[in-house]
């Protein structure tokens, strides 16, 4: 299939994000076999040859960061794909990628861990992605996409970000998020020729020599790089922060939640909605550089925060640096592949806001429920 | 002469076994397993002279033979 | 009435989770077997690879431990260096072995670590949906080379017993197939050679198995050892690479006092 732009396809979000990556001139990838993201390295396996590009199942994850820091190194736009294990995997091939100021998409298909875990949707790789993952003083640029559509904008918004900053680019979806499938229309310009890098080698024909490395022995030297990388940072903190506010104007209880977790409150407010609780929800989409002005922001008229994440609570930690006690924070989420319900979160609310049980509410049924467990296959 | 016992709870219908019966002895039934999975037995009044062949090939273990 | 053949006790009798056909399922069967004749169940530890058999402790009754992909070598090693006199072996895939486990498998040979490696080769990748493996035949379709291994874009498939026969630690390596009740009874004596190195702690051993797949080569059980008799086999010779009983110029697979 070709991603003709103004049409509507219905795709698994694993296939959107290869799609996404074609058109943005990506025509190079690196990958290797790992559920939830399978789709996306079969689907570059048949799209890649059609479109002249090089697609390689690695023989493992640090093979594959490499062959794609090779890529990056060598001018080209190249992304690369997997889930927990795997990704860990990948943090030293990060760590380098950050340190040599390369270019790269990474796409982390989340997965219940830690260990082997399982394979359902998850959000406890927040830490890894945001907070380092590997060695160094460095940031990835974290995207989280919340639909199959935005996983179809973001992917092609990371390539321009990676080659803005030459900088990783992590775009943090969930096994839900990977393997659903939702209309997708491409409506971004299709990048059919390559940006020319002046840093990138190339052969040093007719210019003075390129070097790419991340390795800095000489005294002092190193510490003038990472001046120059925090630098780097603070201006992506400036100019790339991301979200979306529903619902937050008058809201008593303000819910923070990505990705999955996000679509979930947004049925939570839906549902909610004439029985007078007043619910909002502030869903950050670059999870570094973190929201963290609309959350202060929020703070002076909120009665009490609520994040909800799939895990035992890491991006909780960043709401709290952001909010400090302006305003109380609270947290609901499952772990290990657990998914909430929005029954659950506004039980969440009603706790929070008369804590002694006395507040009770209707709330309407959804007429097909999903009952306690979400189970996913990678065989169709 | 030898008797084969297959627990058809395990069996999953590989069909590995049948070629390699000597006496042509076994062949899928058209009884579904509690599992949905069609399954093997032996016909009858055939032949079994104990070779185990049948029970070799099993990647179930469902074949056990008896004297 | 007398028993000819039941099923043996180490192996837990459960409907498995494998595919009808698989060779797997003959595998474990074949390991239980061995480890009932020879009476060492309380003694041997077990590792299950990331594939489809990573469930393999569900239907084998020893110890066993999980392991990264491709890092069963390694973890194997740790085991047996606490443990020197039990058996322990490793049961890997054709992905975590010959691709990610690469390096673990060739220094783990290497090192002539006494432990019994069981790898089992369906040139393809089951678990994640049928991939390229590093021992897929040329022209052989799957999800990653949907229109057949050519050797320019996707490499050629990787000997892994001639491979390690050039290693002095490794003490015995061959090649069998699951194929038919013959070979399926050479399988089981290669596997019981593999145990008697270790238990004569006389090197690394190592048994490659072709084994069928037959959901993702596309055809029935039936047809898929077909597949391992005539195709497989011209690029995996089946026969025994090394053997510490019958060459005299190799060392054994004992390291050399310096």
């Amino acid at each position: 299939m070709k991603s003709s732009t103004n049409k509507k396809h219905l795709l698994m979000g694993n296939e959107a994000a290869a799609e996404a990556a074609i058109l943005a001139g990506c025509r190079h990838y690196y990958g290797y076999p790992i559920t939830p993201q399978n789709e996306l390295i079969n689907h570059m396996a048949i799209r890649m040859p059609q479109v002249g590009g090089t697609f390689l199942q690695a023989e493992s994850e640090i093979a594959a960061i490499y062959m794609a820091y090779g890529g990056a190194a060598a001018g080209a736009r190249v992304m690369t794909s997997s889930s927990g294990p795997g990704i860990s995997l990948m943090q030293e091939g990060i760590s380098y990628l950050a340190g040599s100021e390369l270019p790269c998409v990474i796409v982390n298909v989340q997965r219940g861990g830690p260990g082997l875990g399982d394979i359902s949707p998850s959000q406890a790789d927040y830490f890894q992605a945001v907070k380092g993952g590997g060695h160094g003083d460095y940031h990835n640029i974290v995207l989280a996409p919340a639909s199959v559509q935005e996983i179809a904008d973001l992917v092609y918004d990371a390539f321009d970000l990676a080659d803005r900053y030459r900088n990783p680019v992590m775009l943090l979806g969930d096994a839900q998020l990977g393997q659903m499938m939702e209309p997708v229309e491409f409506r971004k310009t299709p990048r059919t020729h390559q940006t020319v890098k002046r840093w990138a080698l190339t052969g040093a024909e007719g210019r003075a020599r390129n070097i790419v490395k991340s390795f800095y022995p000489v005294k002092g030297e190193l510490e003038v790089f990472n001046i120059r990388l925090q630098r780097k940072y603070r201006a992506v903190e400036q100019e790339e922060v991301r979200y979306e506010e529903v619902n937050t104007q008058g809201a008593e209880i303000i819910l923070v939640a990505y990705g999955t977790c996000a679509r979930i409150c947004k049925e939570a407010i839906r549902r909610a909605s004439g029985t007078g609780l007043q619910i909002g929800l502030l869903r950050p989409i670059t999870l570094w550089p973190f929201p963290k002005e609309p959350l202060r922001r929020l703070a002076k008229k909120a009665r009490a925060f609520c994040v909800v994440e799939m895990s035992a609570g890491q991006m909780v930690e960043d709401v709290r640096l952001a909010v400090l006690d302006r305003c109380p924070i609270h947290f609901y989420g499952r772990m290990g592949g657990g998914v909430p319900s929005s029954r659950e979160i506004l039980k969440k609310v009603l706790n929070i806001l008369a804590p002694e049980g006395t507040l009770e509410l209707e709330i309407p049924e959804i007429p097909t429920e999903l009952g306690k467990g979400l189970y996913f296959s990678t065989i169709p | 002469m030898a008797r084969v016992s297959i627990d058809v709870g395990l069996c999953k219908g590989c069909e590995l076994c049948i070629p390699f019966c000597p006496h042509d002895s076994l062949t899928m039934s058209r009884h579904l397993n509690e599992h949905g999975l069609p399954t093997v037995y032996f016909k009858e009044d055939h032949p079994c002279s104990g070779c185990k062949y049948c029970a070799v090939m099993c990647p179930e273990a469902a074949i056990e033979i008896f004297n | 009435m007398q028993a000819l053949y039941s099923a043996p006790k180490t192996l837990l009798r459960t409907p498995s989770h494998y595919c009808p056909g698989c060779g797997h399922g003959i595998a474990h069967r074949l390991l239980a077997e061995i480890i009932d004749e020879w009476g060492i169940r309380g003694k041997t530890i077990g590792l299950a690879p990331v594939g489809c058999s990573v469930l393999a402790y569900n239907y084998l009754d020893i110890d066993m431990c999980e392991a990264a992909h491709g890092r069963p070598p390694a973890i194997a090693t740790g085991i047996k260096r606490v443990h020197p006199d039990n058996i322990v072996f490793t049961y890997q895939g054709d992905g975590d072995l010959a691709a990610i486990g690469m390096a673990e498998i060739v220094h783990t040979a290497s090192r002539a670590e006494n432990i019994t490696v069981i790898f089992i080769n369906n040139a393809v990748y089951g678990m994640t949906n049928g991939q390229l493996a590093p021992t897929t035949l040329l022209n052989q379709k799957t999800t990653t080379t949907p229109e057949g291994r050519d050797p320019l874009a996707h490499g050629y498939p990787i000997r892994i017993c001639e491979l390690l026969a050039t290693l002095e630690g490794a003490s015995f390596l061959a090649r069998t197939s699951l194929s038919s009740p013959k070979n399926i009874s050479q399988t089981k004596e290669a596997l019981k050679k593999g145990f008697k190195t270790q238990i004569e702690k006389k090197g690394f051993s190592l048994i490659e198995v072709l084994s069928p797949c037959p959901v993702y080569w596309r055809m029935s059980p039936v047809e898929s050892l077909k597949f391992i008799e005539e195709k497989m086999t011209q690029t995996f010779p089946l026969g025994v690479f090394k053997d510490w009983e019958k060459t005299v110029s190799a060392p054994g697979g004992q390291a050399t006092e310096v």
